[in-house]
């Protein structure tokens, strides 16, 4: 398994006031995204294990643009990934910001 | 003095050759070998069909049993490389050249035999260039087709699956060439007359039904939620905004997932009736919710899918039915009404370059065109105007004054960023240039050009090519819904953010749509069950979707 | 014009394991225990470089139905297929025991195609405490409820798991069995079963098809609404656990293998039990399903 992990500033705090929140499953293309509110409101870390090695640079922009447009300050987030493409993560990650802010239906 | 009824004095031999192992026009399937031997010659130009979908595979299985001492070097042209007995006949050197359109359940094989000099390449055409050959230099001297049934005159019956059929009699018969037909069964009364007998030779009663793939059924199950957002951003960003009535669909999920969201989000906007009523189409399962919900007035089909027929022929007003209630197709006649009447192509592909070329030819397969290219293209022959393919051609050429300014048909690449196994869809080069030169072709195998190409949908956005001025926007546009990939990530940001405020690039959130809403509960048909109770149990889907 | 068909708000067969806590217990009262937070994940996966999830693919709780505590369990049928592991097994088996402490009844919701691979011996093992854990349960009093309708089914041991519970409640898309398809081909041969005829498939292991032949207590349709509905009937049923139902149980089955031990396919088990037209099963609606299934094989209280 490959180990990444991101810790950057977040301009956009975390909305609601829910501990934390889950989405996704761990299949083939899929990913599981945990979200716990758990740092300083101006900080978002983001660690990755995933099977498919080599792809950093992808992951890093990805997560560098989800922290920079979603409400992410105080979120620590930790992803078990099933070789998800980049897009399916980009929406794992929103998705997780607007449930622990409470917003889903 | 010249002769000038050489090929009538040929056929008539033939004919009388192979009357030997036939009672009136009937020859038993045990015979077929011996029955091809006589009526065959060396070198002779054979059509075997070889379509999309149904397969002659009886008369197929026979050529390739033939002794290649006897036959050999035959020139196959025929529509599609589907069964492993087309490639066969290669191997054992009864055939020699080739000229087709469609290779993609062969593509490996196919791949492997042109590399290995097995097989002495033509050209590879799309459909319509194809037929168009069969009447100038490709006509077959000998045409082995497949039909449902046939009475004792040789009269057919083609049915839903009557797809190339017609041109390849046409083009055979009229030309003084032999065309024999293997059907399911001999009846007294074909249930309609598709082929009249008078232009079949010889039929042999397989006392099975020809095989058939089911090729455009798609499961719902397994669109993705990336899918369905480029699915409201094609609805939203093109169909709505150019008011697109008339169109084709490509073969592919993005797709299913547009026309499972015509009845819910499509509604929602209120598009019913302005948008995707006449259709250039086979019969997909997916379109089913939509046709029930009033959305389709017509639909023409290439050829039919496995299951739809009861569907088909209880919805006679959608459909082409004859008078026995069934489906009646024609790959020709729909390809030239995809080519000129429709005002939108949009489908799938493998591979982009930053020119906007496609393929879906990969070093290691070889797909060949079926379609894709004829539908995929620019129509510079067409005449008459409608809204869509006026203000195209205004967003192309906005300097020409509009009486001398020919519109521009609609042609859409649909895809996610990254395709299976995490593959870029954007690449700097295509696989189908190394292909070329391995091969030694003149021209690469592009499938769509990217002067054809209008515009590009992926999860990121829609780039509209027609309003982009040079070489270097077009780049730019192409890499600023590229996504992650490695084209995307090297974009020039400013350049992007430009072409982006002048509306040459729309991301989600200009149009009003948000990624998070793209959410399976928006399809009108979840899975292949609910196409079967939307249909109201007429949709018998194919064993292999079942889950019941 | 309205569409004559309208797919449900939520599909069991395509909902995840939380979303179908989520739609059946009373709304908001599912508290987890060992949540995803805790990391309590497999020891074994990392060694065959496969992902980890961070609930091991299975969800325990409690929570309320109905007014009434309850406890709940989900497999995850998309993580691994649902297969048990070390630490999915033994969340499983804390529930029962707690179910046993308690005097609480569990519903369990099925998705797995039996033990996972990688953690074989752990797995086996793990399925043999569930099942004592499960029946120790229901002597003390608790029932226990099987709900299958996800796309792994419930095999292999999950199979057999749910051969111990009170009552057990199927969609036409679950499948209940211990040996898969695929396995069946294998071993046996594509003319004994082959694998890739689908409707064989449901037609032998498929929901109608148990609920036919007394292999399920309750035939669902595809939502949570239907499962709840069911859930409630069955709960307002003792779930007793004897001697005598074991022997009522053991007479059932070697009556029915009687019965039906010679049908070379389900058809013929349908026609046996009166159905008139055998072939025409698979294609009806609930409603018409459940008119022709009044004369099936019956599991009288043998639960």
């Amino acid at each position: 398994m490959e180990r990444l992990s991101y810790t950057l500033s977040a301009p956009i705090p975390a909305g609601g006031t829910k501990p934390r929140a889950i989405v996704g499953v761990v299949a083939s293309g899929n990913l599981e995204v945990l979200l716990e509110r758990a740092l300083a409101p101006d900080l978002c870390t983001v660690e990755i294990a995933t099977a498919a090695h080599g792809f950093a640079e992808i992951w890093a922009a990805v997560v560098a643009d989800f922290v920079a447009r979603r409400a992410a300050g105080g979120l620590r987030i930790a992803i078990n990934d099933g070789g998800a493409r980049p897009d399916t993560v980009a929406l794992r990650l929103a998705q997780g910001a607007r449930l622990i802010a409470g917003d889903a239906a | 003095m010249r002769d000038w009824a050489t090929q009538k004095a040929a056929r008539a031999a033939r004919i009388a050759a192979g009357a030997s192992f036939a009672r009136g026009k009937v020859v038993q399937a045990a015979d077929l070998a011996p029955f091809l031997e006589a009526v065959l010659r060396p070198g002779d130009r054979v059509c075997l069909e070889g379509d999309n979908q149904k397969q002659a595979d009886l008369l197929a299985d026979a050529l390739a049993e033939v002794d290649p001492g006897v036959i050999h070097d035959l020139h196959m042209v025929q529509s599609g490389i589907v069964l492993p007995s087309h490639l066969d006949v290669f191997e054992k050197g009864i055939a020699r050249r080739l000229d087709y359109s469609y290779s993609g359940p062969q593509a490996a094989r196919i791949a492997r035999m042109l590399y290995g000099g097995q097989i002495a390449l033509g050209a590879v055409h799309t459909y319509l260039e194809l037929f168009a050959r069969y009447f100038i230099d490709l006509t077959p001297q000998v045409a082995l087709i497949a039909a449902v049934s046939a009475d004792r005159d040789g009269n057919l019956y083609t049915g839903p699956n009557t797809e190339d059929t017609p041109t390849v009699v046409e083009a055979t018969s009229f030309k003084d060439g032999l065309v024999v037909a293997q059907v399911g069964e001999i009846v007294d009364r074909v249930p309609r007359v598709d082929i009249p007998g008078d232009r079949v030779h010889f039929v042999v009663e397989a006392g099975r039904p020809f095989h058939v793939e089911p090729l455009f059924t798609r499961d719902p199950g397994a669109i993705t939620e990336t899918q369905i957002l480029t699915a409201m951003l094609a609805i939203k960003g093109l169909y709505a905004p150019y008011g697109i009535r008339r169109l084709n669909h490509g073969i592919g999920f993005n797709t299913a997932a547009i026309e499972l969201l015509l009845p819910t989000y499509g509604e929602k906007l209120g598009l019913r009736g302005q948008v995707c009523t006449h259709w250039a189409l086979n019969p997909h399962p997916t379109l089913i919710p939509a046709i029930e919900a009033g959305w389709v007035e017509q639909i023409h089909c290439f050829g039919s899918e496995v299951g739809m027929d009861d569907y088909i022929a209880a919805r006679p007003d959608i459909y082409f039915t004859g008078a026995d209630g069934s489906l009646r197709s024609n790959r020709a006649f729909c390809q030239t009404a995809g080519l000129y009447a429709c005002d939108l192509f949009i489908g799938s592909t493998l591979q982009v370059d930053i020119s906007g070329h496609s393929s879906t030819v990969t070093t290691n397969r070889i797909a060949g065109f079926g379609g894709a290219p004829n539908m995929g293209s620019d129509p510079r022959g067409r005449r008459h105007p409608s809204e869509p393919w006026l203000k195209a051609g205004a967003e192309a050429d906005p300097d020409t004054p509009a009486p001398l300014r020919r519109g521009r048909k609609l042609v859409v690449q649909i895809g996610e960023t990254f395709g299976d196994g995490n593959v870029p869809l954007f690449v700097e080069r295509l696989d189908a240039l190394a292909l070329a030169e391995k091969l030694d072709l003149p021209l690469a195998p592009v499938m769509v050009y990217g002067d054809d190409v209008t515009h590009i949908v992926t999860e990121e956005g829609i780039a509209n090519l027609l309003l982009c001025r040079d070489a270097d926007e077009r780049e730019q546009a192409i890499r600023g819904v590229a996504g992650y990939t490695e084209i995307g990530r090297r974009r020039d940001a400013a350049m992007v953010a430009r072409l982006r405020e002048r509306g040459v690039i729309r991301r989600p959130e200009d149009l009003g749509i948000d990624p998070l809403d793209a959410d399976r509960s928006l399809l009108a048909a979840r899975s292949i069950k609910d196409l079967a109770l939307a249909s109201g149990g007429l949709y018998r889907p194919p064993s292999r979707f079942r889950n019941w | 014009m309205t569409p004559a068909f309208e797919p449900e708000a939520l599909s069991w067969y395509e909902g995840s394991a939380r979303q179908r806590i989520a739609a059946l217990v009373d709304p908001g009262s599912f508290r987890e225990a060992v949540g995803p937070e805790e990391r309590a994940t497999s020891p074994h996966l990392a060694l065959f470089d496969l992902p980890e999830q961070f609930d091991d693919g299975m969800i325990v709780g409690q929570a309320a139905f109905e007014g009434t505590p309850i406890l709940v369990a989900a497999q995850e049928g998309r993580f691994m297929g649902g297969a048990v592991g070390e630490v999915h097994g033994a969340k499983l088996v804390g529930l029962l025991r707690a179910a046993k402490s308690l005097a609480l009844d569990v519903l369990v919701l099925f998705d797995t195609g039996g033990v996972r691979l990688q953690e074989a011996n752990a797995g086996e093992t793990a399925i043999a405490e569930i099942m004592r854990a499960l029946v120790e349960a229901r002597l003390s009093g608790s029932r226990v409820v099987g709900l299958i309708g996800g796309r792994s089914g419930c095999y292999g041991g999950g199979g057999l798991i749910a051969g111990c519970c009170s009552a057990l409640l199927v969609t036409e898309q679950g499948r209940i069995g211990v040996t898969g398809p695929e396995v069946i081909e294998t071993n046996r041969g594509v003319e004994e079963f082959d694998a890739r005829d689908r409707a064989l498939v449901w037609r032998t292991m498929g929901g109608k098809h148990r609920y036919l032949i007394g292999g399920a207590d309750r035939y669902v349709d595809d939502g949570p609404e239907a499962f709840r509905a069911a859930v409630r009937d069955v709960l307002a049923a003792p779930g007793r656990l004897d001697l005598a139902t074991l022997d009522a149980e053991q007479a059932r089955l070697e009556r029915r293998l009687a019965r039906f031990g010679a049908a070379r396919d389900a058809t013929d088990i349908w026609s046996a039990l009166g159905v008139a037209e055998a072939q025409a099963v698979p294609g009806l609606s609930t409603q018409a399903f459940r008119a022709v299934a009044l004369g099936r094989e019956s599991a009288h209280d043998a639960r």
